[in-house]
């Protein structure tokens, strides 16, 4: 459904996008992983034609993109990072203009609203102005209007970032929805739940470049070990310097907390008994492990 | 910028972008209109008769007359290049519009096309409001004659509309455009024969004023308000067409460095 091979965009010195190969399958929904900065954002836009890469090929549903970037966003829906539905309109007539841009006639757009506004919980609020919706209503109604054509394939930016937990679960239901329909999805976040609850495979990105992709379940398998113990509390140094590399297969030191990667645990809460001042956690390593692991533990701005 | 630069590639696709400024529009319609009524009737009322009546002839017609001519072109320059510069720029800039429209199958070339018929709908609206008071106040020598001004006002909108959306495309903020009125739309009204003949000025200004759209618009409005078909028609519709091709074609390599890069 979706192909990308070799592709990159520089700007300037920066290599913003290097040596991208994706092959995203029909029905399937696929993530970008990625600290802010990573790509995720420049690569859609690339995926959309409405930048042109430096090397690389990208082809939706057989179609060339950017050559042929028009025929090709006729498959496409977007829900972009940033909320821009027409504050001019009400919810209706968003969907309305929406449609018209996709060249649709307006009794067919029209009859498609009612199944829209139903999809995304706002049945009753078809007239209601943009300025009155909350948050996640607005962001139900972009994903809504990204619908209106009854697109192939849908990519998403960041789709819940800014929303409280009840309007995050929304959209996921939304969404997976849309998966059980067959729609194809390419969903960027950097939210590790999101990833593991939607997507069938996922690509973790930096720099530009994808550091490791597969299901959430096997990059867990593959890159790291599947116990974690958190310690922190009095005395930690102390502790760290002493037993953790004796007990911990791998270990490293984040702020005031160690995290101890192994196979099985018990030995370290054993040992750990034995240092009352110390508090841990322990728990079942998780996507998050992984994506700290390869893209490190730096802040990134 | 120059690798931005490229002929448009037109599209029917922009009329869609058309639809949706008209839809939006067509909410404040009235008000619109009334709008476009009242300010020239202001101005020539007031100006027309009260300062008019302390002044002779000009070129054979009283001076309200004269004014009023005058104010076809500059209200219509007016209408264009408000829109194409506050709301163009709200939409682009603010609301972000625009990406949302470059999501779909259109191009920016269609989404600018779009915003420059939009600014000449609001050209023609506005000359037709004062054609509607020129036609009430008995202030033309031939009716059939006036109903050129029609295209006239369209080719003037799509003038100033393809000149603003340079400005739009370069703009940081709605404060830029002071800019571009004080230092071209204001010295234009002034050096462009809207309120007294352009044979008034020194030579060197008189000069000047032959280079600038406005003076080309005036030049046909003019003749036509008093009945008589303008001199020059050929450089004058030239003239308005070369600026406002060259407007467009510039304002969208802008408009391309700053949106898809």
């Amino acid at each position: 459904m979706l192909k990308v091979q070799g592709l990159c965009k520089r700007y300037g010195d920066t290599e913003v996008v290097r040596s991208l190969d994706l092959d995203v399958r029909r029905g399937e929904c696929f993530g970008l992983l990625g600290p802010n900065g990573a790509g995720k954002t420049t690569t859609l836009r690339l995926l959309l034609g409405l930048i042109e890469p430096d090397c690389g090929s990208i082809e939706i549903d057989g179609i060339a993109v950017p050559q042929h970037a028009r025929e090709a966003r006729m498959k496409v829906g977007v829900v972009p990072q940033m909320d821009n539905l027409d504050p001019d309109f009400s919810v209706c007539e968003n969907l309305l203009a929406y449609g018209r841009y996709f060249g649709m006639e307006k009794s067919a757009i029209a009859a498609r609203v009612p199944d829209l506004l139903e999809f995304a919980g706002l049945a009753g609020k078809a007239d209601a102005l943009i300025a009155q919706l909350s948050g996640g209503m607005k962001r139900r109604l972009t994903l809504a209007r990204a619908l209106v054509h009854d697109p192939d394939i849908l990519f998403l930016d960041e789709p819940t970032t800014g929303l409280d937990p009840q309007a995050r679960h929304l959209i996921w239901q939304g969404l997976r929805r849309l998966i059980a329909d067959g729609k194809t999805i390419v969903l960027t976040t950097h939210f590790m739940d999101e990833a593991e609850r939607l997507t069938d495979r996922l690509a973790i990105l930096d720099h530009g470049r994808i550091v490791a992709e597969g299901s959430s379940r096997a990059l867990i398998e593959s890159h790291i070990e599947p116990v974690v113990v958190e310690v922190f509390g009095e005395g930690l140094a102390d502790w760290t310097r002493h037993h953790a590399a004796s007990l911990c297969r791998r270990f490293e030191t984040v702020g005031e907390t160690l995290f101890c990667y192994l196979d099985n645990a018990d030995t370290v809460i054993d040992a750990l008994k034995h240092a009352p001042t110390l508090r841990y956690l322990h728990r079942p390593s998780s996507l998050e492990d992984v994506f700290l692991k390869l893209t490190g533990r730096d802040l990134r701005d | 910028m120059i690798k931005h630069l490229r002929l448009p590639l037109l599209s029917w696709r922009f009329i869609p972008v058309w639809h949706r400024n008209y839809q939006v529009w067509k909410k404040l319609a009235i008000p619109a209109i009334l709008g476009n009524l009242a300010d020239p009737m202001l101005y020539m009322l007031g100006l027309g008769y009260g300062l008019g009546s302390l002044l002779p002839d000009i070129g054979g017609m009283p001076y309200i007359t004269f004014l009023a001519a005058g104010t076809v072109a500059y209200s219509t320059m007016n209408a264009a290049t408000f829109e194409v510069l506050y709301s163009s720029f709200s939409r682009m800039h603010v609301q972000r519009t625009w990406d949302a429209i470059l999501n779909a199958p259109l191009t920016l070339d269609d989404v600018m096309l779009g915003e420059l018929t939009w600014a000449v709908t609001k050209s023609l609206l506005s000359g037709l409001a004062i054609l509607a008071v020129i036609w009430g106040l008995g202030l033309f020598g031939n009716f059939w004659m006036t109903l050129w001004i029609i295209p006239v006002v369209a080719l003037v909108g799509f003038c100033f509309g393809g000149m603003g959306l340079v400005m739009n495309a370069v703009s940081p903020s709605y404060d830029f455009f002071l800019y571009y009125f004080t230092l071209v739309i204001t010295p234009m009204v002034l050096l462009c024969g809207v309120f007294f003949p352009v044979s008034q000025l020194p030579a060197l200004l008189q000069g000047v004023s032959a280079w600038l759209p406005l003076t080309h618009a005036i030049d046909l409005a003019r003749p036509l308000v008093v009945g008589n078909m303008p001199d020059n028609i050929l450089l004058h519709v030239t003239a308005l067409l070369v600026y406002g091709s060259l407007g467009y074609v510039i304002a969208l390599a802008f408009t391309r460095r700053r949106l898809l890069r």
